[in-house]
């Protein structure tokens, strides 16, 4: 467990109980998902019981109790999009990563998931790949964006300024 | 950099600001909305900047990032004023060409100009588009002019002159009365008075006040606030700070709180300066433009991916770190909400408003609107419509006129079908309901609901039991778990469903549907339980034919419900290019170069890859029932 990480993260919310949610967003930012060991931790820290750790952890769509892939893939299932053919392209990424969606890869690369209404209904069907929005999806791009991530993760550029994240 | 100490130095700066905002030098607005900035508007932004950089003419142009103009359909877009001259779709490297017209005063790109699709006529000016001629953007309109992460550019389009107004020359009931006079409702969805509430508020007994942003947008499909704390933070602070004043001045202190949704890092990120401005100009903190003893000010939270966390009591819940299961509301939250003291949540389009209000007055904001419902409203118009976007418009226009008048119709020239208002909580209307004004009681009146302003737009290839299904599943999942109608009822409604699509419909599905829907919309603690039945009533109500073919002739009309669909190629149509067979995931087509294709049942997984790598739509699909 890294004690330090957590402990600076509670420092910065003054070890406020009401503002787990906030820790929790920060400490999954970190981790890639909630370790068990560090949500026990900070339990005791804050003096709430486990449980209701637990129960946050569990309540809220985005924490995870299990490690997410390196290249988090999101798709939209917002009604605009849904009607626009989501579903089929969600099929597609589960069929080209070999996951149910919620998954993760074995080798640790993909995590699957979707989302709801991401706020670009314009660009529907809508998929985002560590933050960068795909829009316009078909079964026949979801090859190219998969390759896409991967290359550009490769190459550790930042993102510009100006660029929005999911 | 100023802080204010008295009204008077605010309007001083302001008119700087003014004098020194030359209105005829020319200046290139690019927006920056999330849609736009998915399309490439961060490129074009670079062009832009390395562009002016270089251009070493005589005629200096300016440059502004801003916040949604709501034509999405259309991004990248970018206005150059003064002229109001509207580009759309542009590219990096169409910029040299834009800026070089700009600079030389000569002319316009007319392939960039907004081009009707029927007429094929071009339209240069931005309030002439169709799009944007039928609509009053007077909430949303400022979001076009200014940078969103600057609070100059805010005040000085006359930004922060309500609050002094309300400081010094109101006192907090006549803000109040004034609020209530105007008519002003809820924008999140429950439409109540949003001057009533904040008077409840004022009355509730209380050591502090609460006056909390409702940023929690959870309706799929829409992206108004989004667009609002994106584009025009300040306009919702200063709303807010109003409000701070007149539910608590001379009663209790008085503590702000914004609820964002986890998904909106970059409203967080504009809202979260906006705030840190008005700090040090002094409109947040002690004593705000030297009215004595009001303090105040706004801690910004986060959510976390829960719906019914839009939900005043479950946000509350969530605001104090617990899950966001909503109570019972035998007393209101207004009463005892945060932290059990009086609590007046608004959503985000609802705090917008009361600048203006403030300014204009009562008289002007009611005169806009129907008699139940004033103002304007922000709608996202989505789906398979042509000009998909963000609209503004007064209270009281039809749908009709929003579907054909501002969307441009249906997409691809298909038939319209229906659509869809307020979200999961709302209902589906049919075509003879297009003529509906848009009101909250006239909308609520046949099943439906304005909801928070997600306006859908169906059409003949839409299968309105899936569209049912699709929002129960939601439900399902958003669902606190908390009270049995909700969680069991959803579940078994789901069910039902499930099987309908699936081939399975018995006889009495459709009265088991309504009864447990009635059950659930009588029963639920909350909301979220409480509207789920929308989506499912008013589809059966209007659209009864195509449940009874799902369940007596298995047979999906819009071809959609996989179970009840197969994919086929029709010969005469098919060039045999091959170009399906390379793509079927379970080499399910036989056939070979310019011989028409085949496809096997048997291997079918119906994913419709087929359908949609056909260029001569030679696959179709079909729906027979039995």
């Amino acid at each position: 467990m890294n004690r330090a990480l957590v402990d600076n993260i509670l420092d910065h919310y003054q070890r406020n109980p009401g503002q787990i949610i906030a820790i929790l967003h920060q400490l999954q930012d970190q981790e890639r998902y909630l370790p068990e060991e560090e949500l026990r931790y900070i339990a005791r820290q804050l003096v709430i019981p486990a449980s209701q750790i637990f129960h946050i952890s569990t309540f809220y769509k985005a924490f995870s109790l299990k490690p997410k892939g390196k290249h988090v893939c999101n798709v939209c299932m917002g009604t605009a999009c849904h009607v626009r053919g989501a579903p089929l392209v969600l099929e597609e990424l589960e069929r080209k990563l070999r996951i149910r969606t919620g998954g993760t890869t074995e080798d640790g690369e993909f995590s699957l998931d979707t989302v709801n209404c991401l706020g670009a209904c314009a660009l529907g069907p809508l998929v985002t790949v560590d933050g960068e929005y795909f829009g316009n999806m078909s079964t026949a791009k979801v090859n190219r964006v998969l390759r896409k991530a991967t290359a550009e993760r490769k190459d550790a550029t930042k993102s510009t300024a100006g660029e929005t994240e999911a | 950099m100023p802080r204010f100490q008295d009204p008077a130095e605010i309007s001083e700066f302001r008119r700087a600001l003014q004098v020194g905002h030359d209105p005829h030098q020319p200046y290139v607005a690019i927006c920056g909305g999330t849609g736009c900035l998915a399309l490439g508007a961060a490129e074009v932004r670079h062009a832009f900047e390395e562009a002016i950089a270089k251009n070493g003419a005589e005629v200096k142009v300016r440059m502004k990032f801003t916040g949604c103009h709501g034509f999405c359909e259309k991004g990248p877009l970018v206005v150059i004023h003064p002229q109001e001259h509207l580009y759309v779709g542009v590219k990096a490297k169409d910029v040299p060409e834009i800026l070089e017209k700009v600079v030389g005063q000569n002319g316009l790109v007319e392939r960039l100009l907004y081009q009707d699709p029927a007429t094929k006529e071009r339209t240069a000016r931005e309030s002439d588009v169709p799009f944007y001629r039928h609509q009053k953007r007077l909430v949303f309109g400022m979001n076009g002019m200014i940078d969103p992460t600057s609070i100059d550019d805010y005040i000085r389009i006359g930004g922060y002159s309500a609050l002094p107004k309300a400081l010094f020359e109101m006192t907090p009931e006549q803000v109040i009365a004034e609020v209530k006079r105007a008519g002003l409702r809820g924008r999140g969805g429950g439409g109540f008075s949003a001057g009533t509430k904040w008077e409840t508020c004022r009355k509730a007994h209380g050591n502090v006040r609460y006056v909390i942003i409702n940023a929690d947008e959870g309706d799929p499909g829409a992206y108004m606030d989004r667009s609002l704390l994106e584009g025009n933070p300040h306009s919702v602070l200063e709303g807010l700070i109003i409000g701070a004043y007149a539910i608590s001045y001379g009663l209790s202190p008085v503590q702000g709180f914004i609820y964002v949704r986890h998904e909106y890092p970059l409203a967080v990120k504009y809202f979260t300066t906006a705030v840190e401005k008005a700090r040090e100009y002094g409109l947040l903190g002690e004593d705000i433009l030297g009215k004595d003893g009001f303090n105040f000010d706004v801690q910004i939270s986060q959510g976390g991916g829960a719906f019914v966390c839009g939900e005043s009591s479950a946000l509350m819940a969530s605001l104090e770190g617990k899950p966001g299961e909503p109570r019972a509301k035998y007393v209101h939250t207004v009463h005892k909400g945060l932290h059990n003291q009086p609590s007046n949540l608004n959503n985000v389009e609802t705090w917008a408003n009361v600048p203006l209000i403030v300014n204009n007055g009562a008289d002007w904001y009611a005169a806009m609107g129907t008699e139940g419902s004033k103002g304007t409203k922000i709608f996202s118009l989505v789906g398979k419509i042509n000009h998909t976007g963000l609209v503004e418009v007064p209270m009281g226009i039809t749908l009709r006129e929003i579907v054909y008048g501002i969307g441009g119709g249906i997409r691809e020239n298909k038939q319209f079908k229906a659509v869809q208002t307020g979200g999961p909580s709302g209902g589906c209307l049919p075509e003879s309901l297009l003529d509906l004004p848009v009101d909250f009681d006239a909308l609520t009146k046949v099943g439906s609901m304005m909801g928070s302003g997600g306006m859908i737009v169906m059409d003949q290839d839409t299968c309105m039991v899936d569209v049912a299904r699709y929002f129960l599943n939601f439900l399902k999942g958003e669902s606190c778990g908390k009270c049995t109608p909700c969680r069991e009822g959803i579940k078994q409604i789901l069910h039902i469903l499930d099987r309908i699509c699936e081939g399975d419909g018995k006889d009495g599905d459709l009265q088991r549907l309504i009864d447990l829907g009635n059950a659930v919309q009588d029963t639920s603690l909350c909301a979220l339980g409480g509207s789920a039945a929308n989506p499912l009533l008013t589809t059966i109500n209007y659209f009864e034919e195509e449940y009874l073919a799902h369940i007596h002739s298995k047979r999906c009309p819009a071809a959609v419900c996989r179970a009840l669909i197969e994919y086929m190629i029709v010969a005469e149509k098919c060039t045999g290019c091959m170009a399906c067979i390379k793509r079927c995931p379970k080499d399910g087509i036989a056939g070979v170069l310019k011989k028409p294709h085949f496809i096997d049942r048997e291997k079918c997984i119906k994913c419709g890859i087929c359908y949609e790598t056909c260029n001569f739509d030679a696959v179709v699909r079909i729906s027979v029932g039995v």
